[in-house]
């Protein structure tokens, strides 16, 4: 009614009044989406912020602000004094810092001039304002840095991520050429069985396998954790096997004319090709390495040592509970690579979970 | 015997390419079976054995602490029955699925039915943020999300404060808002769900809408009645895979509740109670059969959602 009644008083033209509600539409979805964010995003904003405070302001407790507000302080003559609003009689408002406390007067300076020496002021300072000013402690992080060993969880996840990223990529590579290429008998209810294994609850022979690593003495080091990688994954071949079945046959023939073993054919003709996909499983790897938090768990029970980011940062942060600060510090620091690495690759990481998560 | 009998048949001049295509094949197949070996192998190994003796497991009173393995009959799923806290944990795991799996459904589909709207502009930024929380190990997650729940100073208790609620809820240490606590975080990692129904929803052909707006459906109805037929099929496949995860549930209440699921058994899980027996006695026998009790909720769940499909999913290959 409102914008009918408008577009007839300013403009006939049906044309403009279509232009300005398509505008208004626009802008309150884009309005709806910017509202989701926030509210999805803001633990990010309370994390960030808890972990650049000091003890004293997290003790302020729900009193505190959520920034990382401090009193202000000026140093006089090598002495730290708090800063106070403080309103004079003649109706100015001064901020100045309390050098000698009194009932019934206070001496204090002024931080932009020192040098003209104590203002006297009448009245209880008690009842006066002090001055906050935003202090971030960095060096929280430095800290959670040193205590956490972040460089030995760096290194150890690192290394986990890439022994079973080049596992998984050599037999899931293999695995799917086999399935794009090659005359397998039985090959769909194979096919079927590998993407079964995607809903198979992982308890199922999560026991059988501990019970086997634990009894070949596998359990305390980074065996269980790399070597299953070498088997192939669901998931991978999945998307690598859709990937080879776009490439045309022709270039595979071609090479077999000339003598090339299947092999050949798959390390100089189809990998060659196959950058993206590869990319997109590493990339999916090595998130999946940092982010398991129960293999590691599990299997490096009791070797510190060897810990991943996961779980040094869940250690760590049982034992510091009452440091808040630091418990964020280290949350953050757990995420940043992941992040970071989403934002790069953004554009084939969601092309690959597009590629598994649609086309079955 | 009966190629024997074949070739014997067959005139003499057709026989020798009969027979060097069909080394030529079988040779194709010795290289397709060794390249599919890793999996061959690893299937073997690390799946259907382990399946099996899982379920030998059952039966036995192995433990990890003892070098003696004894068969005891029906003596674990006597004992399973007879273990409130196991059914307790199984009861919240259940309570917390029936809320966990539409809210996990229905997020996603309603953050990519926005991203797939016509009005909203600056559409790939609003899908990376809301992709991003996807990306964030589910240990930084769980503490984030601790303080940002934090009942006295966390932002979310300061803004309802603000909105006039004097007594907001003390998410993680009451008992009846410690799971809608873990469902806020579940919300958080709707990534890949959100992304695979965008993507569907953005390959439903044009001419259908055209069509519907011919007719002078509104944006509701073509939704209802288009869209979601459309993208049934990824919806059932989050659906599947919602269930599976959640009857899997373990990370964030064990790392919320430090392992114990308080307050009281509000959030003692099943997986929790697998860990404690399994990987804290060592018995994995007992740990065996509750391992195989939610393998076989978590397959009738399954197969139910399975038969269910045919009634809504709408494949557009026909059938």
């Amino acid at each position: 009614m409102a914008t009918a009644t408008y577009s007839k008083a300013v403009n006939t033209s049906p044309f403009y009044s279509l232009q300005l509600r398509r505008f208004a539409v626009v802008s309150l979805v884009t309005l709806l989406a910017l509202t989701i964010t926030v509210f999805y995003l803001m633990p990010f904003g309370n994390m960030t912020l808890l972990a650049i405070k000091s003890r004293d302001q997290i003790a302020a407790g729900v009193d505190g602000s959520i920034l990382p507000l401090e009193p202000q302080l000026f140093n006089y003559e090598g002495e730290d004094y708090p800063v106070y609003t403080v309103p004079f009689e003649d109706g100015t408002v001064r901020e100045l810092a309390l050098v000698r406390k009194g009932r019934q007067t206070s001496q204090f300076v002024d931080p932009a001039n020192p040098a003209a020496g104590l203002v006297e002021w009448a009245g209880n300072w008690r009842g006066l304002t002090a001055v906050s000013t935003i202090q971030p402690h960095f060096e929280n992080f430095s800290e959670a840095w040193d205590i956490i060993n972040f460089p030995r969880l760096f290194g150890n996840t690192l290394g986990i991520a890439l022994i079973g990223m080049a596992g998984t990529l050599l037999s899931s590579i293999c695995v799917a050429y086999a399935f794009a290429r090659f005359p397998i008998p039985g090959k769909n209810i194979l096919f079927l069985i590998l993407i079964g294994t995607i809903i198979l609850p992982r308890q199922v022979t999560l026991i059988p396998t501990y019970a086997f690593f634990a009894t070949i003495g596998w359990t305390g080091s980074w065996l269980p954790l790399v070597v299953p990688h070498f088997f192939a994954n669901a998931y991978n071949v999945f998307l690598l096997r859709q990937f080879f079945m776009t490439l045309p046959r022709e270039l595979d023939e071609a090479a077999m004319i000339d003598g090339a073993t299947p092999f050949e054919v798959l390390y100089r003709v189809i990998i060659p090709q196959s950058w993206p996909a590869i990319i997109s499983v590493s990339l999916f790897h090595f998130i999946f390495a940092w982010n398991d938090f129960f293999g590691p768990l599990i299997y490096l029970l009791g070797k510190p040592e060897l810990q991943p980011i996961s779980v040094g940062v869940q250690t760590f942060n049982f034992q510091y509970g009452q440091r808040p600060e630091l418990v964020q510090a280290t949350s953050l620091m757990a995420m940043v690579l992941p992040l970071v690495i989403f934002f790069l690759a953004q554009r084939v990481f969601m092309r690959g979970v597009v590629i598994t998560g649609v086309e079955k | 015997m009966s190629s024997v009998d074949a070739t014997r048949v067959m005139p003499p001049q057709e026989v020798a390419p009969q027979r060097k295509k069909a080394t030529l094949e079988q040779q194709q197949r010795r290289w397709g079976w060794i390249f599919l070996s890793p999996w061959i192998i690893g299937f073997v190994v690390f799946t259907a054995a382990p399946i099996i003796a899982s379920l030998i497991f059952t039966f036995t009173d192995f433990n990890l602490g003892q070098s003696e393995i004894n068969f005891v009959g029906l003596k674990n799923w006597e004992r399973l029955l007879n273990d409130p806290l196991a059914l307790t944990a199984l009861g919240v795991t259940l309570k917390f699925a029936l809320i966990a799996v539409p809210v996990g459904i229905l997020v996603p589909l309603g953050m990519a039915a926005l991203l797939n709207s016509k009005a909203l502009a600056g559409k790939p930024l609003w899908r990376t943020l809301f992709y991003l929380p996807y990306m964030v190990p589910a240990v930084s997650a769980i503490f984030v999300w601790q303080s940002f729940l934090n009942g006295q100073t966390g932002w979310l208790n300061r803004i309802l404060r603000g909105l006039g609620i004097a007594d907001p809820p003390n998410w993680f240490q009451d008992e009846t808002w410690i799971l809608q606590a873990f469902i806020l975080i579940g919300v958080w990692g709707v990534g890949n769900a959100m992304l695979t129904m965008l993507a569907t929803m953005q390959g439903v052909p044009t001419e259908l809408y055209e069509a519907a707006d011919v007719d002078g459906a509104s944006g509701f109805t073509k939704f209802l009645r288009i869209t979601l037929p459309l993208i049934s099929p990824v919806i059932f496949y989050n659906l599947v895979l919602s269930v599976i995860g959640l009857m899997q549930y373990f990370e964030i209440p064990y790392i919320a509740t430090r392992g114990t699921g308080h307050p009281g058994t509000s959030a003692y899980f099943f997986n929790m109670h697998l860990y404690k027996e399994a990987f804290t006695f060592f018995d994995m026998g007992y740990g065996a059969t509750l391992a195989w009790l939610i393998f076989i909720i978590a397959l009738l769940l399954t197969v139910i959602l399975f038969v269910t499909s045919r009634r809504w999913v709408y494949y557009t290959s026909g059938d």
